[in-house]
């Protein structure tokens, strides 16, 4: 078993041998690793924001060494473009700042990827990355110039969600832009309703295209089933990321970024709960995951092997995965620890304790 | 001709050795050695074609004036220098 993390510093490989986790590989040391995936033949891909000199990415075929791939870019902005930023007022930049997330396509078209981008850009590979082209459907929709930053200056796409039962069909949301689903695999899009958030003025509680969905995860053997994390609440879907229902109580508080769906079980998904937006630590400076186990009625605060006291971790949304089984967790923190739970979240171990602020986590056997 | 040469921070990233090209302008000459050697474009130059944000070109020891076209005027003895600013942490 192996897995990914990537880093504000390099990209890190851990294999799970006799003893446990150790790191086999680094890869791009000093270099932010901003999103990672394994395609459906296993090839990895990596995208580098180098800081200075743009967002690249790099690809690596089992056995094999990187080499750099095309990456996203967006088509000249034109000259008589008027969409400006809702907050600011200034021109929206046609420039990738952020590649936040990289998916695969549906196993029916394996040299597919999708990658979505701060400032908002949904982007497509055909050719397992080579050439990329900007999903203007989604990008020419008037409601895009609604969208605004949290926590950056514009939006961006950070989770993308294809339905294993229909190739065509695909979630994706956006911070701070909502949800949208499209049944014809980009073709066209439709918002998503339910989400409620507490930022926006009285009245604008519900609409749909302002809100900010952290991260949402689904179920893959019963992919009606999807998962929220919101930036005021955690909501689920039990129709494929249609509809919304709030859930009110989530122990030790509703605030987080991340959340994982297990692969097989409708009712079981993983947060990590952290005081609130203004307040982004674990709650009482003890980092613990919150898991349930029906369906969001209740949750087990799971803390065992992590850090009770004096705990400043953040969980970024692309930080907490599960393995194919459901048993297996990683989750990586802003303070660069790393943990890793093999009973499904009951207890935690510290597998590399000093990495460099972490991005994200991906096991390397494909959902 | 005008000479180009890029700061070993972008060799790191990329093979970008120094070359002699053809232009009248910066963006002349970046666009004749990025003919050649293509993966260097989106290094230097965002989605816009404009000189990156944390990227400085500098033409005979002063910073260009026009980093969002590149129109600066060169000539046949111009050396042209791509930097990056210092951040970082």
């Amino acid at each position: 078993m192996s897995l990914l993390v990537g880093t504000r510093k390099g990209l890190f490989t851990l294999d799970r041998g006799a003893a446990g986790w150790d790191i086999t590989d680094v890869s791009f040391l000093g270099e932010p690793v901003t999103a990672g995936v394994v395609g459906h033949d296993g090839t990895e891909y990596a995208a580098l924001g180098t800081g200075h000199f743009g967002s690249h990415i790099w690809r690596r075929s089992p056995g094999g060494s990187w080499s750099e791939v095309g990456a996203p870019a967006y088509p000249p902005r034109p000259d008589d473009a008027t969409d400006v930023s809702p907050m600011t007022q200034e021109p929206w930049p046609w420039t990738v700042q952020l590649l936040w997330t990289l998916e695969n396509g549906p196993v029916e078209r394996p040299d597919e990827l999708w990658c979505g981008t701060i400032p908002g850009g949904l982007f497509r590979s055909h050719d397992r990355g080579d050439t990329w082209e900007l999903v203007r459907s989604l990008w020419d929709m008037p409601e895009r110039t609604q969208w605004f930053g949290g926590g950056y200056d514009f939006p961006g796409i950070h989770s993308i969600s294809f339905d294993p039962r229909s190739p065509d069909t695909l979630l994706i949301a956006i911070s701070c832009g909502g949800a949208w689903i499209s049944d014809d695999a980009g073709a066209s899009w439709a918002p998503t309703h339910g989400m409620r958030n507490e930022y926006m003025p009285p009245g604008e509680e519900y609409t749909p295209i302002v809100q900010d969905p952290h991260r949402v995860a689904r179920c893959v053997a019963n992919p009606d089933i999807v998962w929220n994390q919101h930036h005021n609440g955690v909501f689920r879907s039990v129709d494929g990321g249609r509809n919304w229902t709030e859930i009110t109580e989530r122990p030790p508080a509703v605030f987080g970024f991340a959340v994982v769906a297990h692969p097989t079980n409708p009712d079981v998904a993983w947060f990590v709960p952290a005081v609130k937006d203004e307040m982004r630590v674990p709650v009482g400076g003890r980092l613990v995951v919150s898991r349930t186990r029906d369906g969001g009625k209740s949750f087990d605060v799971l803390g065992e092997g992590l850090p009770a006291e004096h705990a400043y971790d953040l969980v970024y949304r692309h930080a907490l995965d599960v393995d194919a089984t459901g048993e297996v967790l990683a989750m990586g923190s802003t303070t660069g620890s790393l943990w890793i739970s093999e009973d499904g979240g009951d207890h935690w171990d510290a597998a590399a304790p000093n990495l460099p602020p972490i991005h994200f986590t991906r096991f390397k056997d494909v959902l | 001709m005008p000479r180009i040469a890029f700061t070993s921070n972008l060799r790191r990233h990329v093979d970008c050795p120094p070359a002699e090209v053809q232009g009248a302008t910066v963006a002349e000459c970046l666009a004749a050695y990025f003919a050649v050697q293509p993966q260097v474009r989106t290094y230097v130059l965002d989605d816009q074609a404009r000189v990156r944000r944390h990227v400085a070109v500098f033409v005979g020891g002063e910073q260009i004036r026009d980093p969002r076209s590149q129109s600066d005027p060169v000539t046949a003895d111009t050396e042209i220098t791509v930097m990056q600013a210092l951040s970082g942490g």
